[in-house]
């Protein structure tokens, strides 16, 4: 459901800037102002009716689904015990291995988070989709008559939707290089895992070795 | 483990029954709002039921000095090519009424000079388009809640519809109808208001979309109930897509 969701924000996202692929900084914006960036996109009208409430009702998923991710995360200790990188992690030895593993295209098949991953899913947990949530918000004038504050924080209506877009662009790579490297770690493992918790590795004996000796 | 991946199905369930509730307590209320009846249509549902319980209702969209004041495109129609309305642009609008009927204590029609009697308000607020650009302007008027009040609306009241000289239609609750913000406008930067930008009066709803706030007023109703307007849906946009609430 949320990879629908995220489909269906991308998709609508793309079909609501299409009405007016111009980009801005500060309060105001429009036609008959100097753009401070304009889009390779061709302008098409009409569309942004049915893109609205589908970008909304993606949206509106994603934040429910985003709780529930949260709460459960917060019962199992989620964040402390699997996201968070351990300091040891952080050793100068541990950073070496990990870059070249990763110049090499290595695909770690384990059952726990490798450094880049964590530090990745953190940054996309901590900073990008709030950050997605809070300018996309402070295009409401509804929200924003009632926080105001949200103007300040981002310079403005039309900084925030600048932020918006390009914060969305990140997130999109980031679900690409996602998407790719759970297929290249085996599709059919990483979904089981994803949605039930039991990896399928167990009769692999490397790994069963490092799920008994981590205590799992 | 067990202990983790027992809780993570459970909350999937609960996490699935739960969306499945929010959705249907909001479509629900629909014969209140004329939001649901279709899947997209959820969304928008969910939106205003949020911003209706969760945000104060009364507070005032941001305002800006006069130093602030931008371009603003004229959208949409610019110039009406109704015959009658021609007819009361070239007598300056002295003809012009407002005629304002349904759920009132007395029919009544009102004169632009009518509109200019009641105490004046002036704000300069952002226009923001669904489109995603915005403007800065200065606009004075009345507020819609004197007029209502003026005409002694009945308490069965919940939304005003308008209807314009392009022949567009839209309609407000009343927490919109009320908001200090929401005027009537004859004013535009310190001048008359300009026939591009809707003259003799236009709509000005600060906490919606533009395309809320409508262009040459023809007529207001105030009812009880919109599935008997028009196509009951609340507003012109909502067969092409355009939600009836666009506070987002």
């Amino acid at each position: 459901m949320t990879t629908l969701a995220f489909v269906a924000l991308v998709v609508s996202g793309y079909v609501i800037t299409m009405t007016h692929p111009r980009l801005y900084w500060g309060d105001t914006g429009n036609q008959m102002t100097p753009a401070w960036l304009t889009l390779p996109i061709t302008q098409k009208f009409g569309e942004s009716g049915w893109g609205r409430s589908l970008h909304f009702l993606g949206a509106w998923v994603l934040v429910l689904t985003g709780l529930v991710y949260v709460a459960w995360s917060a019962t199992a200790h989620h964040f402390a015990r699997n996201l968070v990188p351990r300091r040891e992690e952080f050793s100068r030895s541990r950073v070496r291995s990990e870059i070249s593993k990763q110049l090499r295209w290595h695909v770690q098949r384990g059952v726990e988070y490798g450094l880049t991953q964590k530090v990745s899913y953190l940054i996309v947990i901590l900073l990008l989709i709030p950050l997605a949530i809070l300018t996309g918000l402070t295009l409401s004038p509804a929200v924003t008559a009632a926080y105001p504050w949200l103007f300040s924080l981002f310079g403005g209506f039309q900084s925030a939707r600048t932020i918006h877009f390009f914060d969305s662009l990140v997130l999109v790579l980031f679900v690409l290089v996602h998407v790719i490297m759970v297929v290249r770690s085996g599709f059919a493992h990483q979904m089981r895992s994803m949605t039930l918790g039991r990896p399928s590795y167990g009769q692999h004996p490397h790994l069963t070795t490092d799920a008994v000796s981590d205590g799992r | 483990m067990d202990n983790i991946r027992i809780s993570r199905r459970t909350l999937l369930a609960t996490g699935a029954s739960a969306l499945a509730g929010g959705w249907l307590s909001a479509g629900c209320s629909g014969a209140a709002q004329p939001l649901s009846g279709t899947f997209l249509g959820l969304a928008d549902a969910l939106t205003y039921a949020a911003h209706r319980t969760l945000l104060p209702q009364q507070a005032l969209a941001r305002e800006f000095s006069r130093d602030r004041i931008s371009p603003l495109p004229e959208n949409g129609t610019t110039n009406p090519e109704d015959e009658n309305y021609q007819r009361l642009l070239r007598g300056k609008f002295e003809d012009w009424r407002l005629p304002i009927s349904g759920l009132v204590a007395q029919p009544t029609a009102m004169s632009l000079d009518d509109l200019k009697r009641f105490p004046a308000r002036t704000q300069i607020t952002q226009h923001t388009c669904e489109e995603g650009w915005s403007a800065i302007a200065e606009w004075t008027g009345v507020q819609l809640s004197r007029l209502i009040e003026a005409v002694g609306i009945k308490p069965a009241a919940r939304y005003i519809v308008f209807h314009t000289v392009d022949g567009w239609w839209d309609s407000l609750d009343m927490s919109d109808a009320l908001h200090p913000q929401t005027i009537l406008t004859y004013g535009m930067n310190g001048r008359e208001l300009p026939v591009p930008h809707g003259a003799p009066i236009r709509l000005r709803v600060e906490r919606q979309l533009g395309y809320k706030s409508l262009k040459f007023l023809k007529t207001m109703t105030i009812t009880d109930r919109l599935d008997n307007v028009e196509d009951g849906t609340g507003a012109v946009g909502v067969a092409d897509g355009y939600s009836w609430y666009s506070g987002i």
